[in-house]
């Protein structure tokens, strides 16, 4: 078989990811993206397969062939609301797959290196593992946060900087220790330790980062997934894991900081530290009444509505209330009312949340608007639907310069003529700022899990 | 302090400045109300509900303006019959005039008003921003006009607003066509097309089709496009093609049309003239104009100020008074502007007022500060209809921040050149290769990825999951090895990595399979 044939065929499947990364850019291009993707990895693995050097296919068919059906089953069966969960697990695959490859390619005795070259390949293979090992445990403490296993609020021990700087420093020495082993047995007790420290490292950085910040982790560990899979192209000198890892890699850097510049938030804050770490912040004078409301007049309000816009949040989420809320908005069109979504960038526990929960429940995607787009509108809005959501439509953002959340964009729902919250108490929000919007004055209460109360409001409509 | 509200003396006036149920909700704000024995009658509040309520009442004109400190007032001071004097001389320093002023038109009175040395808070100029919607006595005024206007011209037409299909006979629907679509004209589409007409309404800014189409109406569009928005959300004057193109339209609706209610105004000009005489006489028999722009002159060239005429068979109803002609609705309604004002003013509910000129919209409704003349107040900072939302952080922030920001990049910028040269310096020729590879790539995933709609953030990342999936060709790379640890290692690896691929890209392909959009 001619020696071009391989490199080609990682050109092209190169090429497709690009393609595909791009098609999800847009709505219409975003099927066809994903088809791009799947052909690319299809040909990626069959090149590599057909490549004289791999032999055994037995083995390597069977392993694929549970490994994929394994994911097709949990894939097909995922409830929409437990994206988040899913894609934190997936991405610990990534990192833990890494984390082998790279101790593998290190015990690999067909590899050898000589000089400068070897001295590259071990730190190529100390980069990729210990990235690979981060990314590992640090999404599988993402996935027990978002699946409810572990607390959800951040965990911060007494000097976790410090602790983190320790780690930072024992394993930049024992990376030193690692390039100056001259055998492969002394090379390997750095190797594992510094592995074990990422681990842990992982956990604790992961632990440290309150839930709403949760869709930032997910895109960064995201990113991380990917530089793994370029540090272990580089260690085993193969272009397409370079080219595929760094396209995954920067593509979930950028999409963290979309994210972290949608919040107001700084990236490194983020990573550094939970949300409201100043300690107590429902400092904010909150004076008003809380006027709450029955699911019969809510629906009264509703139907005699020009103009209703929806808020979803992560309250939606939980409550499976996306199903009920779509009917709800098919009902009002029918009576003539113009009904819209409003989409904060970080509502929910991963970017796009919502938008993925009200696609499930066949709400058309036209009438899903971002915050910039809707924000204007508010004050010609009759009626502001907020179902579940708190700190993404809390006026104490731009009000209050105090707050923790002060200068994080928010959907300024109080501006309509009348904004109805659903809820299940006066609890805080993730980011535990006290909301004055529900003590202002043509803010109305709907109490109750949020699914119940808009199956009652569609009974009374 | 003592609020006094005398009788309205302007012929043919029946408001009154606060009906008799905002009485306890002054008093709750700390102030003393007395009222002129008689100044609510015509609005159908007899004196007897007022001292019910809890307000003083004075017999004499005289008495009522020398003991309060407040005067709370409907129509612009004017010529006083019983006193044959001008009610601006009846005020004097340190007190405070609060009334519907039109300074804007009146300079004389606004002069009488400062050489009295008062204060005078004008309640048509509440600036157009959200947080003075309260007091927006305009608003609540054109509200009522726009209602009256239908009622009005219901009365003298002679016909039923809704189709009906009777044993007597088939009855199409009135035809209303409403020019100007602001408060007014929207409370008339909302009223005419509440009795069962069907309602057509035209205005020159094009962001207030929705607000007509969502009272059910139909809005109008002229085949010209000019947007006829001006500042604080009032229109302006438009072009003369434009005007020609409005004129041609309100000619052939005109022949259509059973009632035209017109409510066009410009702050500060007088009303233009859209229906012609001409197109007036068009208009089928039995037909009416409202024109509630008659006190600035009119839209219709046919209209008397004042007047209700018939011309030809078509009554052009040039009525001033409407909201007076609801004098209880409008009192309580003027009533609640003002006492909105009044707790803007009275922060600390103690009975005294700060007239804060830092505040905007107290600066905007002050027209004479202790006798000097503070009219116009600089413009509003923002559109009623705000085009873009402002920025909350101060600009000067802003920019120190901006500029830090632009020496950081530039600082990362020359670190990562320093970087790259310094790996190019020690690394072997090998490693360069790959390494040029990775660079360019970090640069492609970064441009692909910039722009990407934030409701595909989801499926994006999982398919960017799918896809560093790819580390499933390292293990394929390994499971060769000859030592079977190695083999081991990669084994695990390439099933788990299978997991991540055919689950990643299934996850998202049942995702986009989701997203739809209605036909």
């Amino acid at each position: 078989m001619p020696a071009g044939i391989i490199p080609a065929a990682y050109i092209a499947a190169s090429i497709l990811f690009i393609l595909s990364l791009g098609g999800l850019s847009h709505q219409e291009s975003a099927r066809r993206g994903n088809l791009f993707g799947i052909l690319g990895m299809l040909l990626a693995i069959g090149a590599t397969l057909w490549d004289g050097a791999v032999t055994g296919y037995t083995l390597i068919i069977v392993l694929m062939a549970v490994g994929g059906a394994a994911g097709a089953a949990v894939a097909s069966r995922v409830e929409m609301t437990a994206m988040p969960q899913l894609v934190a697990m997936l991405h610990s695959f990534v990192g833990l797959a890494a984390v082998l490859v790279g101790i593998g390619s290190y015990l690999d005795p067909g590899a050898q290196f000589t000089d400068a070259e070897k001295t590259v390949h071990d730190a190529e293979i100390f980069l990729g593992v210990l990235i690979g090992a981060v990314t590992f445990t640090g999404s599988i403490a993402a996935f027990g946060k978002l699946q409810g296993v572990i607390s959800s609020s951040p965990l911060l021990l007494p000097g976790r900087h410090l602790i983190n700087l320790a780690i930072g420093l024992t394993c930049l020495w024992l990376g030193y220790v690692f390039l100056g082993a001259d055998s492969n047995a002394s090379g390997m007790w750095p190797l594992l330790l510094m592995t074990t420290l990422a681990l842990v490292f992982g956990v604790h950085m992961v632990m440290a980062i309150g839930g709403a910040d949760m869709p930032v982790v997910i895109s960064m560990l995201n990113s991380y997934s990917g530089w793994a899979a370029a540090a272990t192209g580089f260690m085993l000198s193969n272009d397409l894991l370079i080219v595929t890892g760094a396209l995954v890699g920067s593509s979930g850097a950028i999409l963290s900081y979309i994210m972290c510049r949608a919040m107001n938030r700084r990236f490194l804050a983020v990573i550094l530290g939970g949300f409201g770490t100043t300690g107590s912040s429902s400092a904010i004078e909150v004076t008003g009444e809380v006027i709450a409301l029955s699911a019969p007049e809510t629906a009264e309000l509703l139907a005699t509505a020009g103009s209703v816009v929806i808020v979803p949040g992560y309250g939606m989420a939980v409550a499976h209330a996306q199903h009920p809320v779509s009917e709800l908005t098919r009902n009002l069109k029918q009576r003539g009312v113009e009904v819209r979504f409003a989409i904060h960038p970080v509502a929910g526990r991963m970017p796009g949340h919502m938008n993925v929960l009200l696609a499930e429940a066949k709400v058309s995607y036209d009438i899903v608007l971002e915050m910039d787009e809707i924000n204007v509108d508010f004050p010609q809005t009759d009626v502001v639907l907020v179902i579940g959501a708190n700190d993404i439509v809390n006026p104490a953002a731009q009000e209050v310069p105090d707050s923790p959340i002060a200068g994080m964009p928010v959907l300024e729902v109080w501006k309509a003529e009348t904004t109805v919250v659903l809820k299940r108490s006066m609890a805080t929000g993730y980011a535990g700022v006290d909301n004055p919007l529900f003590y202002r004055e043509n803010t109305r209460m709907l109490f109750g899990d949020a699914k119940e109360s808009i199956e009652q409001v569609l009974t009374a409509l | 302090m003592r609020i006094g509200v005398p009788r309205e003396i302007f012929f043919g006036e029946r408001r009154i400045a606060v009906a008799p149920d905002s009485v306890p909700l002054l008093a709750q704000l700390g102030f003393e109300v007395a009222v002129e024995r008689g100044a609510g009658t015509a609005a159908g509040f007899t004196d007897g509900v007022y001292s019910e309520a809890g307000a003083t009442l004075v017999a004499s004109p005289i008495e009522l303006w020398s003991s309060a400190e407040i005067i709370l007032k409907v129509r612009p001071p004017g010529h006083h019959p019983d006193l044959n004097r001008d009610e601006s001389s009846l005020l004097s320093a340190g007190k405070t005039l609060i009334s519907f002023i039109w300074p804007g038109q009146d300079s004389e009175l606004l002069a009488r008003l400062a050489a009295s040395g008062a204060t005078v808070l004008a309640m048509d100029a509440v600036p157009r921003i959200s947080r003075a919607q309260k007091l927006d006595a305009l608003s609540s005024m054109a509200n009522i006009a726009g209602y009256r206007a239908v009622v009005e011209a219901a009365a003298h037409c002679g016909r039923f607003f809704t189709g009906q299909v009777t044993a007597a006979g088939k009855i199409p629907p009135a035809k209303v066509l409403i020019i100007g679509a602001g408060v007014a004209g929207l409370a008339a589409v909302g009223a005419a097309g509440g009795m069962g007409a069907i309602v057509r309404a035209f205005d020159t800014r094009p962001e207030v089709k929705e607000q007509v189409e969502s009272m059910g109406a139909e809005f109008l569009m002229l085949d010209f496009s000019e947007d006829g928005s001006g500042e604080g959300g009032y229109a302006k004057v438009m072009s003369e093609e434009f005007i020609a193109a409005e004129m041609k339209l309100f000619a052939e609706q005109a022949r259509e049309v059973d009632i035209i209610i017109t409510t066009a105004l410009i702050p500060g000009k007088p009303a233009p003239k859209l229906i012609l005489a001409d197109t007036a006489r068009a208009m089928k028999p039995g037909s009416v104009i409202v024109d509630l722009a008659a006190e600035q002159g009119g839209n219709c060239e046919l209209t008397q100020p004042g007047e209700v005429i018939e011309i030809g068979g078509i009554t052009v109803i040039g009525l001033t008074d409407l909201p007076s002609r609801m004098a209880a609705q409008s009192s309580q309604l003027y009533g609640n502007n003002v006492r909105h004002l009044l707790a803007e003013l009275c922060p600390d509910k103690d009975g005294q007022i700060d007239v804060n000129m830092e505040d905007e919209v107290i600066r905007g409704v002050t027209v004479v500060k202790n006798g000097e003349i503070t009219w116009p107040p600089p413009p509003p900072k923002v559109a009623a209809v705000p085009p873009t939302p402002s920025p909350t952080t101060p600009a000067t922030t802003t920019a120190v921040k901006q500029k830090s920001r632009g020496l950081g990049t530039l600082a990362a910028l020359m670190v990562a050149v320093a970087t790259i040269l310094g790996v190019g310096a020690v690394a072997p020729a090998s490693f360069m290769a790959h390494f040029t590879v990775f660079v360019l790539a970090v640069f492609v995933g970064w441009q692909v990825v910039w722009n990407v709609t934030p409701a595909l953030h989801t499926p994006l990342m999982s398919v960017t999951n799918a896809i560093s999936g790819i580390i499933i060709i390292g293990a394929l790379l390994l499971i060769d090895s000859d030592s079977a640890l190695v083999a081991t290692l990669a084994g695990v690896a390439l099933l788990i990595s299978s997991v991540n691929v055919s689950g990643g890209f299934l996850v998202t392909q049942r995702m986009l399979h989701m997203f739809r959009k209605d036909t």
